[in-house]
């Protein structure tokens, strides 16, 4: 008799790669949207495992709101050449500059990231693109496929999505139409961070406790940075943090933490009462739907 | 080293479903403070008297606006031995594609009951779902115990009801659930993460308990003959391996291993395993639900949709195929349609050739009819263009499942399960 004692973890990473291999014999130009976030490597060491020996068959995408922190660009261009990936990088800051999308007050860039993403998958013409999102983060994820279909205005419906079934994944769509693709669907905060401890996946190091100048506004700890300057009355002081998500600069915040390596933030997280983006990201507050609105338009 | 449990529940509103799995988040310190607070804050808003923990899971707009549950949701929780993936599937629209599609991946099935209603048509209705689907562990929770003084006759009843509800499954689809029930009382939290002192007379585990110890291990199939369809050839054509052919996949089920004879279907050309590779270095087996690329001994024509197969122990490559069918369009499907049809890593033409039933799935009896509706469920007759390598769905939740979609508009239009011979 056979014990296979897989664990979750190694559930977790056959499905997702098993989700990846299907989107590369199914589709013609996928392609793999990453920020150099925690999720987004986790995706690319998916699919580096998925495809090996050979290199990945698709380029990585990048939706650069110009808000960026420097560590996580460096890593971003540094691990796209250890993989021989090509990467395109779409700014948002185009958009801006030709008029199609406007600047809001406030300066919050992650709203307009929808434009700038539509335009590279139009540009790259691609017909399938992955993305790091997991039905844990957010209420609206939570209702989220594997494949989720987009049409020719890059819009989610949610209240006519197709019934997923099995492993059995459909992909079909007309010329002009696009599938998201989720492999971390059923992965949560923890089991990503499980994950970067056990493979020994090498994320920015912002991800883990360092000293930062900082101030608080929302009850968030926002970095002083050319994107995020503290306001009269806002006092700023160092404090050792580390970042639980890393998006806009403008509007993520940082969390007090003494955790300095993956197994500490691992322990940390595990006793955590407060969501990651809960904590850390002010697009996600404006309102109960506020996921849900952006996605039906075509964002990440 | 914790594992994964799959779970699906399904009922309507008034049995305590979402208060239950509220329980098991909050009591397993699953829910966040500020899921919480936003929750209360909505549930106010309402005017509700309570706090509504559905809200916890109803997360779209138009789901908040109705007060009901559009589409399944999926919720996550873990404790220090297991992790859960709960597929929450809601009772008012589309009951049964979402039950369905909730149970495909399902290890266990939570069944809830009022306890002072007993068994409605909608408990056997979900019981006869989850059996259909070979979901291998049924959970009969008799909930709001409180309601009815904890009383272990009223419990003793339902329970004896319900085993005569098994049985009727078991003669009619020839499914073997592992049925364990157990009573609690969701709201007070009576015997879902800790055991409850109200009911003395019951002696065995606390439902989170017994979702923890529930064994699994033998329902991925892994004592079957080897299943791998291929997913996607891996021909790196680079200097350092420049003739390396490798075949990517899911070990459907079974166990494959180095220097195991198998055949490639539909060819039917035999050869050895030579190795199966990874990322993280060669193998000497890989068990079902590991994702691997096997290499062969000789070269062949083995491409995406192929399958390798033990070769002592193949599946039918057939053409013609009778299958149950769950029918998830709005469109009916009548005997002349013409459908693709998805099995594992291979898409092919396919007619429908003929209708033979539809099952009523509170009464579990069968009526003839020209054609199916939206969640329907019947058995259809269908021929493929080229052949599959199909098992009985009963032998093999895998190799015996497809989906059926609409080749112009790319919908997906039902699930399929392969009848037994």
């Amino acid at each position: 008799m056979v014990t296979t004692g897989l664990s979750q973890l190694d559930v977790l990473e056959a499905e997702s790669i098993h989700v990846m291999r299907e989107v590369a014999a199914e589709f013609e130009r996928p392609g793999l949207l990453f920020s150099g976030g925690k999720d987004s490597i986790v995706m690319l060491h998916l699919a580096q495992k998925a495809f090996w020996p050979a290199r990945i068959p698709f380029p990585l995408v990048h939706v650069d709101t110009g808000h960026n922190f420097d560590e996580v660009l460096a890593f971003r261009d540094r691990r796209a050449s250890e993989l021989g990936a090509r990467l395109v990088v779409a700014k948002v800051q185009d958009d801006i500059d030709a008029g199609r999308v406007r600047e809001v007050p406030g300066g919050l860039r992650n709203p307009l990231q929808t434009t700038t993403l539509l335009r590279a998958i139009e540009e790259g013409r691609y017909d399938a693109v992955f993305g790091g999102a997991r039905r844990d983060e957010e209420k609206a994820r939570a209702k989220e496929r594997f494949f989720s279909f987009r049409d020719a205005f890059g819009q989610w419906d949610p209240k006519n999505q197709r019934p997923e079934l099995w492993n059995l994944y459909n992909g079909r769509h007309a010329p002009g139409e696009h599938i998201r693709v989720f492999p971390l669907s059923n992965w949560t905060e923890l089991d990503v961070w499980r994950y970067i401890a056990r493979e020994g996946i090498e994320v920015p190091a912002i991800y883990y406790a360092h000293e930062r100048e900082v101030f608080e506004r929302d009850g968030m700890l926002l970095g002083v940075t050319a994107h995020s300057l503290p306001r009269d009355g806002e006092v700023v002081t160092t404090r050792v943090v580390r970042y639980r998500t890393v998006g806009d600069a403008s509007c993520t915040g940082a969390v007090a933490s003494p955790a300095s390596t993956p197994e500490e933030v691992v322990t940390e997280i595990a006793a955590t009462r407060i969501t990651e983006r809960g904590a850390t990201r002010a697009d996600d507050r404006a309102s109960e739907a506020a996921m849900e609105d952006r996605k039906k338009e075509g964002y990440f | 080293m914790s594992d994964l449990l799959r779970f699906a529940t399904a009922g309507s509103v008034d049995d305590g479903k979402s208060t239950l799995i509220g329980r098991l988040l909050y009591d397993s310190k699953s829910v966040f403070s500020d899921q919480l607070a936003s929750v209360e804050r909505t549930s106010a808003d309402r005017g509700d008297d309570y706090t509504n923990l559905a809200l916890l899971t109803d997360g779209l707009r138009a789901e908040r606006e109705q007060g009901i549950t559009i589409d399944v949701a999926y919720r996550y929780f873990s404790t220090p031995v297991r992790s859960f993936i709960v597929a929450d599937t809601p009772g008012h629209v589309q009951y049964t594609r979402n039950m369905v599609t909730g149970a495909s991946t399902a290890d266990l099935a939570l069944v809830l009951v009022d306890a002072r209603k007993g068994v409605l048509e909608q408990t056997r209705r979900h019981a006869a779902l989850s059996a259909l689907l070979r979901v291998p562990h049924l959970v009969l929770a008799v909930n709001k115990m409180d309601l009815v003084g904890f009383d272990q006759a009223v419990y003793d009843a339902i329970v004896a009801e319900f085993a005569t509800v098994a049985d009727d499954l078991r003669t009619r689809f020839g499914a073997h659930p592992e049925v364990t029930a157990l009573p609690l009382a969701a709201l007070p939290g009576d015997n879902v993460v800790h055991r409850s002192e109200a009911m003395p007379w019951y002696d065995g585990p606390a439902l989170l308990e017994h979702l923890e110890q529930v064994s699994v291990e033998r329902d991925h199939g892994e004592q079957r003959p080897a299943r791998f369809p291929v997913q996607y050839v891996i021909r790196p054509m680079s200097t350092e391996r420049p003739d390396y052919r490798g075949y990517a996949g899911t070990v459907a089920s079974g166990t494959l291993r180095v220097g195991d004879e198998v055949v490639a279907l539909p060819s039917g050309r035999r050869t050895t395993v030579a190795g199966i590779d990874t990322f993280d270095g060669a193998l000497d087996a890989a068990v079902a639900r590991q994702a691997v690329t096997v290499r062969l001994a000789e070269e062949m024509d083995v491409s995406r949709g192929d399958m390798l197969v033990a070769a002592d122990s193949p599946p039918q490559a057939v053409t013609v195929l009778l299958a149950t069918v769950c029918w998830m369009a709005d469109a009916p499907l009548r005997a002349g349609s013409k459908v693709l049809l998805k099995h594992t890593t291979r898409t092919v033409k396919a007619i429908v050739t003929g209708l033979a039933e539809r099952l009523d799935v509170t009464s579990l009896g069968s009526e003839p009819v020209d054609e199916l509706r939206l969640n329907d469920i019947g058995r259809i007759s269908l021929r493929t263009a080229s052949p599959l390598a199909v098992d009985a769905y009963a032998d093999d939740r895998t190799t015996g499942a497809f989906i059926l979609l609409d080749e112009a508009t790319g919908t997906t239009l039902g699930a399929g399960m392969v009848d037994g011979s």
